[in-house]
Protein backbone atom coordinates (compact mmCIF):
# COMPACT_ATOMS: atom_id res chain seq x y z
CA UNK A 1 0.00 0.00 0.00
CA UNK A 2 1.21 3.49 -0.73
CA UNK A 3 1.44 5.69 2.35
CA UNK A 4 -1.52 7.91 3.09
CA UNK A 5 -2.78 10.26 5.74
CA UNK A 6 -5.54 9.53 8.16
CA UNK A 7 -8.23 11.62 9.82
CA UNK A 8 -11.12 10.73 12.09
CA UNK A 9 -13.54 13.66 12.16
CA UNK A 10 -16.44 13.60 14.60
CA UNK A 11 -19.07 15.46 12.59
CA UNK A 12 -20.47 14.89 9.11
CA UNK A 13 -19.64 18.48 8.22
CA UNK A 14 -15.97 18.04 9.15
CA UNK A 15 -15.85 14.81 7.12
CA UNK A 16 -17.34 16.47 4.05
CA UNK A 17 -15.07 19.53 4.45
CA UNK A 18 -12.08 17.20 4.55
CA UNK A 19 -12.87 15.67 1.13
CA UNK A 20 -13.74 19.09 -0.30
CA UNK A 21 -10.33 20.44 0.82
CA UNK A 22 -8.34 17.46 -0.40
CA UNK A 23 -9.12 16.10 -3.86
CA UNK A 24 -7.29 12.83 -3.19
CA UNK A 25 -9.18 12.09 0.04
CA UNK A 26 -11.76 9.31 0.38
CA UNK A 27 -14.15 8.14 3.07
CA UNK A 28 -13.56 4.79 4.73
CA UNK A 29 -16.20 2.88 6.69
CA UNK A 30 -15.64 -0.86 7.27
CA UNK A 31 -12.65 -0.88 4.94
CA UNK A 32 -13.50 -4.36 3.66
CA UNK A 33 -13.52 -3.20 0.04
CA UNK A 34 -11.34 -0.08 0.11
CA UNK A 35 -8.39 -1.60 2.02
CA UNK A 36 -8.35 -4.56 -0.40
CA UNK A 37 -8.34 -2.20 -3.41
CA UNK A 38 -5.66 0.01 -1.84
CA UNK A 39 -3.41 -2.98 -1.14
CA UNK A 40 -3.56 -3.92 -4.80
CA UNK A 41 -2.99 -0.37 -6.03
CA UNK A 42 -6.41 -0.19 -7.72
CA UNK A 43 -7.45 2.76 -5.59
CA UNK A 44 -4.79 5.11 -4.28
CA UNK A 45 -6.29 7.81 -2.03
CA UNK A 46 -3.62 9.91 -0.34
CA UNK A 47 -5.81 10.59 2.63
CA UNK A 48 -8.54 8.52 4.17
CA UNK A 49 -11.34 10.02 6.20
CA UNK A 50 -12.50 7.50 8.79
CA UNK A 51 -16.23 8.15 9.25
CA UNK A 52 -16.70 5.71 12.15
CA UNK A 53 -16.84 8.49 14.76
CA UNK A 54 -19.93 9.99 13.07
CA UNK A 55 -23.30 9.30 14.73
CA UNK A 56 -24.60 7.27 11.78
CA UNK A 57 -25.64 3.93 13.28
CA UNK A 58 -29.02 2.37 13.90
CA UNK A 59 -32.41 1.53 12.42
CA UNK A 60 -35.64 3.41 13.01
CA UNK A 61 -39.25 3.00 11.88
CA UNK A 62 -40.73 6.38 11.17
CA UNK A 63 -44.30 6.39 9.90
CA UNK A 64 -44.31 4.79 6.49
CA UNK A 65 -40.59 4.21 6.10
CA UNK A 66 -37.75 2.31 7.70
CA UNK A 67 -34.53 4.28 7.94
CA UNK A 68 -31.17 2.54 8.18
CA UNK A 69 -28.24 4.80 8.93
CA UNK A 70 -25.16 4.46 6.77
CA UNK A 71 -22.71 2.98 9.28
CA UNK A 72 -25.03 0.22 10.47
CA UNK A 73 -23.21 -3.07 9.95
CA UNK A 74 -24.52 -5.57 7.41
CA UNK A 75 -24.67 -8.19 10.22
CA UNK A 76 -26.65 -5.81 12.46
CA UNK A 77 -29.17 -5.00 9.72
CA UNK A 78 -29.66 -8.70 8.89
CA UNK A 79 -30.35 -9.54 12.55
CA UNK A 80 -32.50 -6.54 13.44
CA UNK A 81 -36.08 -7.51 14.43
CA UNK A 82 -37.64 -4.63 12.46
CA UNK A 83 -35.83 -5.82 9.33
CA UNK A 84 -36.43 -9.56 9.76
CA UNK A 85 -40.14 -8.90 10.40
CA UNK A 86 -40.93 -6.12 7.94
CA UNK A 87 -38.18 -6.39 5.28
CA UNK A 88 -37.11 -10.06 5.36
CA UNK A 89 -35.98 -9.78 1.73
CA UNK A 90 -33.23 -7.37 2.78
CA UNK A 91 -32.17 -9.63 5.66
CA UNK A 92 -31.99 -12.64 3.31
CA UNK A 93 -29.93 -10.76 0.72
CA UNK A 94 -27.48 -9.53 3.34
CA UNK A 95 -27.05 -13.00 4.83
CA UNK A 96 -26.37 -14.37 1.35
CA UNK A 97 -23.43 -11.95 0.96
CA UNK A 98 -19.78 -12.41 1.92
CA UNK A 99 -18.98 -14.19 5.24
CA UNK A 100 -19.96 -13.57 8.89
CA UNK A 101 -16.60 -11.88 9.53
CA UNK A 102 -16.99 -9.54 6.54
CA UNK A 103 -20.62 -8.76 7.38
CA UNK A 104 -19.36 -7.65 10.83
CA UNK A 105 -17.17 -5.08 9.08
CA UNK A 106 -19.27 -4.08 6.05
CA UNK A 107 -21.55 -1.06 6.41
CA UNK A 108 -24.67 -0.15 4.46
CA UNK A 109 -22.95 2.89 2.89
CA UNK A 110 -19.86 0.87 1.95
CA UNK A 111 -21.97 -1.92 0.46
CA UNK A 112 -23.82 0.57 -1.76
CA UNK A 113 -20.43 1.82 -2.97
CA UNK A 114 -18.55 -1.49 -3.31
CA UNK A 115 -16.79 -1.83 -6.63
CA UNK A 116 -17.01 -4.56 -9.25
CA UNK A 117 -15.16 -7.86 -8.79
CA UNK A 118 -14.14 -8.02 -12.48
CA UNK A 119 -10.68 -9.68 -12.23
CA UNK A 120 -9.20 -7.26 -14.79
CA UNK A 121 -10.30 -4.30 -12.70
CA UNK A 122 -8.17 -5.76 -9.89
CA UNK A 123 -5.17 -6.55 -12.12
CA UNK A 124 -3.23 -3.31 -12.56
CA UNK A 125 -1.05 -4.93 -15.27
CA UNK A 126 -3.98 -5.18 -17.71
CA UNK A 127 -6.18 -2.63 -19.51
CA UNK A 128 -9.46 -1.71 -17.83
CA UNK A 129 -11.61 1.30 -18.67
CA UNK A 130 -13.10 1.40 -15.20
CA UNK A 131 -9.70 1.60 -13.49
CA UNK A 132 -7.78 3.45 -16.19
CA UNK A 133 -10.27 5.24 -18.50
CA UNK A 134 -9.39 4.84 -22.18
CA UNK A 135 -7.08 1.85 -21.71
CA UNK A 136 -9.62 -0.67 -23.06
CA UNK A 137 -11.76 -3.45 -21.65
CA UNK A 138 -9.88 -6.71 -21.11
CA UNK A 139 -13.07 -8.63 -20.32
CA UNK A 140 -14.83 -7.95 -23.62
CA UNK A 141 -12.68 -10.52 -25.41
CA UNK A 142 -11.25 -12.12 -22.29
CA UNK A 143 -12.57 -14.41 -19.60
CA UNK A 144 -16.01 -12.97 -19.00
CA UNK A 145 -17.92 -15.72 -17.22
CA UNK A 146 -19.04 -13.43 -14.36
CA UNK A 147 -19.96 -10.51 -16.59
CA UNK A 148 -23.09 -8.66 -17.72
CA UNK A 149 -25.68 -9.79 -20.27
CA UNK A 150 -27.69 -6.57 -20.19
CA UNK A 151 -27.06 -2.97 -19.14
CA UNK A 152 -23.44 -2.99 -20.36
CA UNK A 153 -21.56 -0.97 -22.98
CA UNK A 154 -18.63 -1.58 -25.31
CA UNK A 155 -16.53 0.26 -22.70
CA UNK A 156 -17.34 -2.05 -19.80
CA UNK A 157 -19.27 -5.28 -19.25
CA UNK A 158 -18.77 -5.52 -15.49
CA UNK A 159 -21.54 -6.27 -12.99
CA UNK A 160 -22.37 -4.72 -9.64
CA UNK A 161 -21.43 -7.46 -7.17
CA UNK A 162 -23.68 -6.52 -4.24
CA UNK A 163 -26.51 -8.68 -2.93
CA UNK A 164 -27.90 -5.92 -0.70
CA UNK A 165 -28.26 -3.56 -3.65
CA UNK A 166 -30.53 -6.02 -5.46
CA UNK A 167 -32.91 -6.17 -2.49
CA UNK A 168 -32.81 -2.36 -2.15
CA UNK A 169 -33.71 -2.03 -5.85
CA UNK A 170 -36.70 -4.35 -5.45
CA UNK A 171 -37.81 -2.54 -2.28
CA UNK A 172 -37.75 0.96 -3.85
CA UNK A 173 -35.17 2.31 -1.42
CA UNK A 174 -33.98 5.91 -1.36
CA UNK A 175 -30.36 6.82 -0.62
CA UNK A 176 -29.99 9.92 1.56
CA UNK A 177 -26.78 11.84 1.05
CA UNK A 178 -25.25 14.98 2.48
CA UNK A 179 -22.89 17.27 0.60
CA UNK A 180 -21.42 20.75 0.90
CA UNK A 181 -24.72 22.15 -0.44
CA UNK A 182 -26.98 20.16 1.87
CA UNK A 183 -29.02 16.98 1.73
CA UNK A 184 -30.36 15.16 -1.30
CA UNK A 185 -32.51 12.06 -1.75
CA UNK A 186 -31.56 9.70 -4.60
CA UNK A 187 -33.96 6.92 -5.60
CA UNK A 188 -32.03 3.64 -5.71
CA UNK A 189 -32.83 3.28 -9.44
CA UNK A 190 -30.84 6.48 -10.09
CA UNK A 191 -28.04 5.78 -7.63
CA UNK A 192 -25.98 3.32 -9.66
CA UNK A 193 -25.05 4.16 -13.25
CA UNK A 194 -24.86 2.34 -16.55
CA UNK A 195 -21.28 2.24 -17.85
CA UNK A 196 -21.79 4.16 -21.12
CA UNK A 197 -18.53 5.92 -22.02
CA UNK A 198 -17.68 6.61 -18.39
CA UNK A 199 -17.38 3.23 -16.67
CA UNK A 200 -15.04 4.78 -14.10
CA UNK A 201 -18.19 6.23 -12.48
CA UNK A 202 -20.16 3.50 -10.69
CA UNK A 203 -22.72 5.80 -9.08
CA UNK A 204 -24.19 9.29 -9.25
CA UNK A 205 -22.85 10.13 -5.80
CA UNK A 206 -20.51 13.10 -6.01
CA UNK A 207 -17.00 12.76 -4.61
CA UNK A 208 -17.77 15.15 -1.75
CA UNK A 209 -21.10 13.62 -0.81
CA UNK A 210 -21.54 11.38 2.22
CA UNK A 211 -24.23 8.69 2.36
CA UNK A 212 -26.02 9.19 5.68
CA UNK A 213 -28.91 6.71 5.43
CA UNK A 214 -31.08 4.47 3.31
CA UNK A 215 -34.84 4.76 3.55
CA UNK A 216 -37.18 1.94 2.55
CA UNK A 217 -40.98 2.11 2.29
CA UNK A 218 -42.63 -0.04 4.95
CA UNK A 219 -44.93 -2.15 2.75
CA UNK A 220 -46.19 -4.98 4.97
CA UNK A 221 -48.09 -6.62 2.07
CA UNK A 222 -44.77 -7.84 0.69
CA UNK A 223 -43.22 -8.93 3.96
CA UNK A 224 -44.50 -12.50 4.15
CA UNK A 225 -44.00 -13.42 0.48
CA UNK A 226 -40.51 -12.40 -0.44
CA UNK A 227 -37.46 -14.37 -1.41
CA UNK A 228 -33.83 -13.77 -2.37
CA UNK A 229 -32.40 -16.47 -4.62
CA UNK A 230 -28.65 -16.46 -5.18
CA UNK A 231 -27.04 -18.85 -7.65
CA UNK A 232 -23.31 -19.27 -7.15
CA UNK A 233 -20.39 -21.61 -7.72
CA UNK A 234 -20.29 -22.89 -4.14
CA UNK A 235 -22.94 -23.18 -1.45
CA UNK A 236 -21.78 -20.11 0.44
CA UNK A 237 -19.18 -17.30 0.44
CA UNK A 238 -19.13 -16.64 -3.30
CA UNK A 239 -20.38 -13.78 -5.43
CA UNK A 240 -23.58 -14.35 -7.38
CA UNK A 241 -23.62 -15.71 -10.91
CA UNK A 242 -27.16 -14.38 -10.95
CA UNK A 243 -29.56 -13.50 -8.15
CA UNK A 244 -33.22 -12.52 -7.87
CA UNK A 245 -34.94 -10.44 -5.20
CA UNK A 246 -38.68 -10.94 -5.36
CA UNK A 247 -41.64 -9.79 -3.31
CA UNK A 248 -45.23 -10.64 -4.18
CA UNK A 249 -48.42 -9.34 -2.64
CA UNK A 250 -50.94 -12.11 -3.28
CA UNK A 251 -54.59 -11.53 -2.33
CA UNK A 252 -57.54 -13.84 -3.00
CA UNK A 253 -55.47 -16.00 -5.32
CA UNK A 254 -54.36 -13.09 -7.49
CA UNK A 255 -51.10 -11.18 -7.63
CA UNK A 256 -52.00 -7.71 -6.41
CA UNK A 257 -48.52 -6.31 -6.72
CA UNK A 258 -44.96 -7.45 -7.41
CA UNK A 259 -41.42 -6.14 -6.94
CA UNK A 260 -38.56 -7.83 -8.72
CA UNK A 261 -34.89 -7.06 -9.24
CA UNK A 262 -31.93 -9.03 -10.45
CA UNK A 263 -28.20 -9.11 -9.66
CA UNK A 264 -25.23 -10.52 -11.56
CA UNK A 265 -26.55 -9.53 -14.97
CA UNK A 266 -25.88 -5.79 -15.31
CA UNK A 267 -23.66 -2.87 -14.32
CA UNK A 268 -26.33 -1.92 -11.77
CA UNK A 269 -29.01 -3.81 -9.86
CA UNK A 270 -31.59 -4.54 -12.56
CA UNK A 271 -35.23 -3.85 -11.76
CA UNK A 272 -37.54 -6.22 -13.69
CA UNK A 273 -40.44 -3.83 -14.35
CA UNK A 274 -41.78 -5.61 -17.44
CA UNK A 275 -41.96 -8.88 -15.56
CA UNK A 276 -43.78 -7.11 -12.72
CA UNK A 277 -46.34 -5.68 -15.18
CA UNK A 278 -46.74 -9.08 -16.82
CA UNK A 279 -47.80 -10.84 -13.62
CA UNK A 280 -49.72 -8.04 -11.88
CA UNK A 281 -53.45 -8.83 -11.47
CA UNK A 282 -52.86 -12.36 -12.79
CA UNK A 283 -53.37 -15.73 -11.16
CA UNK A 284 -50.06 -17.41 -10.37
CA UNK A 285 -49.21 -20.30 -12.70
CA UNK A 286 -46.05 -21.97 -13.93
CA UNK A 287 -46.81 -20.90 -17.47
CA UNK A 288 -47.38 -17.28 -16.48
CA UNK A 289 -44.06 -17.19 -14.62
CA UNK A 290 -42.09 -18.88 -17.41
CA UNK A 291 -43.34 -16.31 -19.92
CA UNK A 292 -42.97 -13.37 -17.54
CA UNK A 293 -39.36 -14.31 -16.82
CA UNK A 294 -38.37 -13.44 -20.40
CA UNK A 295 -40.02 -10.01 -20.46
CA UNK A 296 -37.03 -8.00 -19.22
CA UNK A 297 -34.35 -10.07 -20.93
CA UNK A 298 -35.29 -9.55 -24.58
CA UNK A 299 -32.20 -7.40 -25.22
CA UNK A 300 -29.87 -9.70 -23.26
CA UNK A 301 -26.68 -10.80 -25.04
CA UNK A 302 -23.78 -12.98 -23.93
CA UNK A 303 -20.05 -12.44 -24.44
CA UNK A 304 -18.93 -16.05 -24.76
CA UNK A 305 -18.07 -17.44 -21.35
CA UNK A 306 -21.22 -15.99 -19.81
CA UNK A 307 -23.71 -17.20 -22.44
CA UNK A 308 -25.07 -19.65 -19.86
CA UNK A 309 -26.55 -16.67 -18.01
CA UNK A 310 -28.99 -16.19 -20.89
CA UNK A 311 -30.66 -19.41 -19.72
CA UNK A 312 -29.83 -19.24 -16.02
CA UNK A 313 -31.31 -15.74 -15.58
CA UNK A 314 -34.89 -16.44 -16.74
CA UNK A 315 -34.86 -19.84 -15.05
CA UNK A 316 -33.89 -18.23 -11.75
CA UNK A 317 -36.65 -15.62 -12.07
CA UNK A 318 -39.27 -18.28 -12.86
CA UNK A 319 -38.12 -20.59 -10.10
CA UNK A 320 -38.17 -17.79 -7.52
CA UNK A 321 -41.72 -16.81 -8.50
CA UNK A 322 -42.87 -20.45 -8.44
CA UNK A 323 -41.44 -20.94 -4.96
CA UNK A 324 -43.07 -17.75 -3.69
CA UNK A 325 -46.47 -18.74 -5.07
CA UNK A 326 -46.14 -22.26 -3.67
CA UNK A 327 -45.96 -23.88 -7.13
CA UNK A 328 -42.40 -25.20 -6.88
CA UNK B 1 -4.78 12.32 20.78
CA UNK B 2 -8.25 13.65 20.09
CA UNK B 3 -9.95 13.18 16.73
CA UNK B 4 -9.34 16.84 15.99
CA UNK B 5 -5.63 16.43 16.52
CA UNK B 6 -5.52 13.60 14.06
CA UNK B 7 -7.48 15.64 11.60
CA UNK B 8 -5.19 18.63 11.82
CA UNK B 9 -1.91 16.80 11.77
CA UNK B 10 -3.27 14.66 8.91
CA UNK B 11 -3.65 17.77 6.77
CA UNK B 12 -0.09 18.85 7.35
CA UNK B 13 1.18 15.49 6.18
CA UNK B 14 -0.88 15.70 3.04
CA UNK B 15 0.62 18.99 1.98
CA UNK B 16 4.13 17.84 2.86
CA UNK B 17 3.57 14.75 0.76
CA UNK B 18 2.25 16.70 -2.19
CA UNK B 19 5.29 18.94 -2.02
CA UNK B 20 7.63 15.96 -2.00
CA UNK B 21 5.78 14.36 -4.85
CA UNK B 22 5.76 17.49 -6.99
CA UNK B 23 9.39 18.34 -6.44
CA UNK B 24 10.59 14.80 -7.11
CA UNK B 25 8.34 14.46 -10.16
CA UNK B 26 9.71 17.74 -11.52
CA UNK B 27 13.28 16.54 -11.10
CA UNK B 28 12.47 13.23 -12.73
CA UNK B 29 10.66 14.78 -15.68
CA UNK B 30 13.72 16.88 -16.45
CA UNK B 31 15.75 13.70 -16.80
CA UNK B 32 13.58 10.89 -18.05
CA UNK B 33 10.69 9.49 -20.09
CA UNK B 34 7.28 8.49 -18.69
CA UNK B 35 8.07 5.03 -17.43
CA UNK B 36 10.97 6.31 -15.39
CA UNK B 37 8.84 9.09 -13.91
CA UNK B 38 6.42 6.43 -12.77
CA UNK B 39 9.20 4.38 -11.24
CA UNK B 40 10.59 7.45 -9.51
CA UNK B 41 7.20 8.25 -8.08
CA UNK B 42 6.91 4.72 -6.84
CA UNK B 43 10.32 4.89 -5.22
CA UNK B 44 9.37 8.20 -3.71
CA UNK B 45 6.29 6.67 -2.17
CA UNK B 46 8.56 4.40 -0.20
CA UNK B 47 10.90 7.21 0.83
CA UNK B 48 8.01 9.50 1.61
CA UNK B 49 6.69 6.96 4.08
CA UNK B 50 9.43 8.09 6.43
CA UNK B 51 8.05 11.63 6.35
CA UNK B 52 4.56 10.60 7.35
CA UNK B 53 4.08 11.19 11.01
CA UNK B 54 2.73 8.13 12.72
CA UNK B 55 -0.62 8.24 14.46
CA UNK B 56 -1.02 7.41 18.13
CA UNK B 57 -3.00 4.30 18.93
CA UNK B 58 -4.24 2.84 22.20
CA UNK B 59 -5.31 -0.73 21.71
CA UNK B 60 -5.94 -3.60 24.14
CA UNK B 61 -4.80 -7.00 22.92
CA UNK B 62 -5.67 -10.09 24.98
CA UNK B 63 -6.21 -7.90 28.03
CA UNK B 64 -2.94 -5.93 27.75
CA UNK B 65 -3.17 -2.26 26.87
CA UNK B 66 -0.65 -0.90 24.37
CA UNK B 67 0.21 2.70 23.56
CA UNK B 68 1.65 2.62 20.08
CA UNK B 69 2.41 4.88 17.23
CA UNK B 70 1.56 3.43 13.84
CA UNK B 71 1.69 4.32 10.19
CA UNK B 72 -1.89 4.57 8.87
CA UNK B 73 -1.26 1.89 6.22
CA UNK B 74 -0.40 -0.85 8.75
CA UNK B 75 -3.13 -3.47 9.02
CA UNK B 76 -4.23 -4.91 12.34
CA UNK B 77 -2.83 -8.25 11.14
CA UNK B 78 0.65 -6.83 10.55
CA UNK B 79 0.52 -4.92 13.82
CA UNK B 80 -0.29 -8.12 15.72
CA UNK B 81 2.33 -10.23 13.98
CA UNK B 82 5.17 -7.81 13.39
CA UNK B 83 4.90 -5.19 16.14
CA UNK B 84 3.38 -7.20 18.98
CA UNK B 85 4.97 -10.51 17.85
CA UNK B 86 1.70 -12.38 18.27
CA UNK B 87 2.21 -14.73 15.33
CA UNK B 88 -0.70 -17.05 16.17
CA UNK B 89 -2.95 -15.05 13.85
CA UNK B 90 -2.10 -16.17 10.32
CA UNK B 91 -1.81 -14.39 7.00
CA UNK B 92 -3.32 -16.60 4.30
CA UNK B 93 -4.41 -14.44 1.39
CA UNK B 94 -4.13 -10.90 2.85
CA UNK B 95 -7.16 -9.99 0.66
CA UNK B 96 -10.10 -10.95 2.86
CA UNK B 97 -10.78 -14.23 1.12
CA UNK B 98 -9.61 -17.04 3.46
CA UNK B 99 -10.41 -16.17 7.09
CA UNK B 100 -7.00 -17.24 8.47
CA UNK B 101 -6.56 -13.79 10.02
CA UNK B 102 -9.87 -13.84 11.95
CA UNK B 103 -9.71 -12.14 15.37
CA UNK B 104 -12.35 -10.72 17.72
CA UNK B 105 -12.71 -6.95 17.79
CA UNK B 106 -14.79 -5.86 20.80
CA UNK B 107 -16.04 -9.45 20.93
CA UNK B 108 -17.09 -9.70 17.26
CA UNK B 109 -15.21 -11.76 14.69
CA UNK B 110 -13.58 -9.72 11.92
CA UNK B 111 -10.76 -9.99 9.38
CA UNK B 112 -7.57 -8.40 10.66
CA UNK B 113 -6.03 -8.27 7.17
CA UNK B 114 -8.67 -5.79 5.94
CA UNK B 115 -8.72 -3.76 9.17
CA UNK B 116 -6.39 -0.80 9.50
CA UNK B 117 -4.70 -0.75 12.90
CA UNK B 118 -5.13 3.01 13.22
CA UNK B 119 -8.91 2.55 13.02
CA UNK B 120 -8.93 0.30 16.12
CA UNK B 121 -8.40 3.17 18.59
CA UNK B 122 -9.68 2.11 22.03
CA UNK B 123 -10.75 -1.36 20.87
CA UNK B 124 -10.35 -4.69 22.63
CA UNK B 125 -8.77 -7.33 20.41
CA UNK B 126 -8.70 -11.05 21.18
CA UNK B 127 -6.40 -13.36 19.23
CA UNK B 128 -5.85 -17.11 19.45
CA UNK B 129 -3.16 -16.43 22.10
CA UNK B 130 -5.82 -14.85 24.29
CA UNK B 131 -8.22 -17.81 24.37
CA UNK B 132 -6.39 -20.11 26.75
CA UNK B 133 -5.84 -19.35 30.43
CA UNK B 134 -2.28 -20.26 31.35
CA UNK B 135 -1.77 -23.93 30.53
CA UNK B 136 -5.50 -24.59 30.26
CA UNK B 137 -6.74 -24.65 26.69
CA UNK B 138 -10.05 -23.12 25.68
CA UNK B 139 -12.85 -25.73 25.24
CA UNK B 140 -12.86 -25.05 21.48
CA UNK B 141 -9.11 -25.70 21.27
CA UNK B 142 -9.62 -28.97 23.21
CA UNK B 143 -12.43 -29.98 20.86
CA UNK B 144 -10.34 -29.29 17.74
CA UNK B 145 -7.64 -31.60 19.13
CA UNK B 146 -10.16 -34.27 20.15
CA UNK B 147 -11.84 -34.27 16.73
CA UNK B 148 -8.70 -33.87 14.64
CA UNK B 149 -10.04 -30.56 13.33
CA UNK B 150 -6.88 -29.75 11.37
CA UNK B 151 -4.08 -31.20 9.32
CA UNK B 152 -1.37 -28.64 8.52
CA UNK B 153 -2.85 -26.25 11.10
CA UNK B 154 -2.39 -23.05 9.12
CA UNK B 155 -6.08 -22.15 9.00
CA UNK B 156 -6.69 -23.37 12.56
CA UNK B 157 -6.28 -20.15 14.61
CA UNK B 158 -8.77 -18.43 12.30
CA UNK B 159 -11.10 -21.45 12.38
CA UNK B 160 -11.06 -21.52 16.18
CA UNK B 161 -11.66 -17.76 16.57
CA UNK B 162 -14.50 -18.04 14.08
CA UNK B 163 -15.88 -21.19 15.78
CA UNK B 164 -15.99 -19.53 19.20
CA UNK B 165 -17.88 -16.58 17.67
CA UNK B 166 -20.18 -18.95 15.78
CA UNK B 167 -21.30 -20.62 19.03
CA UNK B 168 -21.55 -17.30 20.94
CA UNK B 169 -23.68 -15.77 18.17
CA UNK B 170 -26.08 -18.70 18.39
CA UNK B 171 -25.30 -19.92 14.88
CA UNK B 172 -24.26 -23.46 15.79
CA UNK B 173 -27.74 -24.99 15.92
CA UNK B 174 -27.13 -27.70 13.32
CA UNK B 175 -24.38 -29.01 11.06
CA UNK B 176 -25.93 -27.08 8.14
CA UNK B 177 -26.02 -23.84 10.11
CA UNK B 178 -22.43 -24.35 11.27
CA UNK B 179 -21.27 -24.92 7.69
CA UNK B 180 -22.99 -21.72 6.57
CA UNK B 181 -21.62 -19.64 9.44
CA UNK B 182 -18.10 -21.09 9.12
CA UNK B 183 -18.00 -20.52 5.35
CA UNK B 184 -15.68 -17.53 5.74
CA UNK B 185 -12.86 -19.83 6.87
CA UNK B 186 -11.26 -21.82 4.09
CA UNK B 187 -9.26 -24.98 4.88
CA UNK B 188 -7.02 -26.21 2.08
CA UNK B 189 -6.52 -29.51 3.90
CA UNK B 190 -10.26 -30.08 3.86
CA UNK B 191 -10.66 -30.68 7.59
CA UNK B 192 -14.24 -29.39 7.37
CA UNK B 193 -16.14 -32.48 8.63
CA UNK B 194 -14.00 -32.66 11.76
CA UNK B 195 -14.23 -28.91 12.34
CA UNK B 196 -18.04 -29.18 12.23
CA UNK B 197 -17.89 -32.12 14.68
CA UNK B 198 -15.69 -30.14 17.06
CA UNK B 199 -18.08 -27.19 17.05
CA UNK B 200 -21.15 -29.45 17.51
CA UNK B 201 -19.38 -31.05 20.46
CA UNK B 202 -18.65 -27.72 22.16
CA UNK B 203 -22.20 -26.57 21.50
CA UNK B 204 -23.62 -29.78 22.97
CA UNK B 205 -21.45 -29.68 26.08
CA UNK B 206 -22.73 -26.16 26.62
CA UNK B 207 -21.15 -23.90 29.18
CA UNK B 208 -20.06 -20.34 28.57
CA UNK B 209 -17.43 -19.71 25.97
C1 LIG C 1 -13.89 -12.08 0.14
C2 LIG C 1 -15.06 -11.16 0.01
C3 LIG C 1 -16.28 -11.68 -0.37
C4 LIG C 1 -17.39 -10.85 -0.50
N1 LIG C 1 -18.58 -11.38 -0.91
C5 LIG C 1 -19.65 -10.58 -1.08
C6 LIG C 1 -20.90 -11.09 -1.53
O1 LIG C 1 -21.05 -12.30 -1.75
N2 LIG C 1 -21.93 -10.23 -1.70
C7 LIG C 1 -21.80 -8.89 -1.44
O2 LIG C 1 -22.77 -8.18 -1.59
N3 LIG C 1 -20.64 -8.37 -1.03
C8 LIG C 1 -19.57 -9.18 -0.84
N4 LIG C 1 -18.38 -8.65 -0.42
C9 LIG C 1 -18.22 -7.20 -0.38
C10 LIG C 1 -18.62 -6.53 0.91
O3 LIG C 1 -20.02 -6.56 1.02
C11 LIG C 1 -18.12 -5.09 0.82
O4 LIG C 1 -16.71 -5.12 0.94
C12 LIG C 1 -18.70 -4.20 1.91
O5 LIG C 1 -20.09 -4.11 1.79
C13 LIG C 1 -18.10 -2.81 1.84
O6 LIG C 1 -18.50 -2.07 2.99
P1 LIG C 1 -17.42 -1.31 3.88
O7 LIG C 1 -18.18 -0.55 4.91
O8 LIG C 1 -16.38 -2.23 4.39
O9 LIG C 1 -16.84 -0.31 2.80
P2 LIG C 1 -15.41 0.40 2.67
O10 LIG C 1 -14.41 -0.57 2.17
O11 LIG C 1 -15.09 1.16 3.91
O12 LIG C 1 -15.75 1.45 1.54
C14 LIG C 1 -16.11 1.08 0.22
C15 LIG C 1 -16.32 2.35 -0.59
O13 LIG C 1 -17.47 3.05 -0.13
C16 LIG C 1 -17.17 4.38 0.19
N5 LIG C 1 -18.01 4.71 1.35
C17 LIG C 1 -18.17 3.97 2.48
N6 LIG C 1 -19.09 4.54 3.28
C18 LIG C 1 -19.52 5.65 2.65
C19 LIG C 1 -20.49 6.67 2.97
N7 LIG C 1 -21.20 6.62 4.11
N8 LIG C 1 -20.69 7.67 2.09
C20 LIG C 1 -19.99 7.71 0.92
N9 LIG C 1 -19.07 6.79 0.57
C21 LIG C 1 -18.85 5.77 1.42
C22 LIG C 1 -15.67 4.40 0.47
O14 LIG C 1 -15.12 5.66 0.18
C23 LIG C 1 -15.17 3.34 -0.49
O15 LIG C 1 -14.94 3.88 -1.76
C24 LIG C 1 -17.26 -9.47 -0.24
C25 LIG C 1 -16.04 -8.95 0.17
C26 LIG C 1 -14.94 -9.78 0.31
C27 LIG C 1 -13.64 -9.20 0.75
S1 LIG D 1 -15.53 -5.20 -17.74
FE1 LIG D 1 -15.28 -3.11 -16.92
S2 LIG D 1 -14.14 -3.51 -15.06
FE2 LIG D 1 -13.84 -5.34 -16.32
S3 LIG D 1 -12.01 -4.98 -17.62
FE3 LIG D 1 -13.76 -4.25 -18.77
S4 LIG D 1 -13.79 -2.06 -18.25
FE4 LIG D 1 -12.61 -3.03 -16.64
S1 LIG E 1 -5.49 -13.34 5.46
FE1 LIG E 1 -7.27 -12.22 5.99
S2 LIG E 1 -8.81 -13.29 4.95
FE2 LIG E 1 -7.02 -14.29 4.23
S1 LIG F 1 -5.62 -27.56 8.38
FE1 LIG F 1 -4.42 -27.10 6.64
S2 LIG F 1 -5.50 -25.39 5.83
FE2 LIG F 1 -6.84 -26.09 7.32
Amino acid sequence: MIPFDYARPSTAKAAIDAVVRDKSARFIAGGSNLVDLMKRGVMTPEKIIDINALPLRGIARTGKTIRIRALTLNSAVAADPVITERLPLLAQALKAGASPQIRNMATVGGNLMQRTRCPYFYDTALPCNKRAPGSGCSALNGYNRMHAIIGFSESCIAVNPSDMNVALAALDATVIVQGPKGERHIPIADFHRLPGNTPQLDTNLQRDELITAVEIPDAPGFATTSLYTKVRDRASYAFALVSVAAALHIENGSIRDARLAMGGIAHKPWRLRRTEDYIRRQQPSIRLFNNAALADLKEARGHGHNNFKLVLAPNTIAQTLRTLAGLA
Amino acid sequence: MTPDHIEESGCQHASRRRFLKQSAAAAAIALAPGAVVKAAEKGLDETAAGYFEKAKLQITVNGTSHELSVEPRVTLLDLLRETLHLTGTKKGCDWGQCGACTVHIDGQRALSCLSLAVMQQGKQITTIEGLSTGETLHPMQEAFIRHDGFQCGYCTPGQIMSAVACVREGHAGSATEIREYMSGNICRCGAYPNIVDAIMDVKKTGGTL
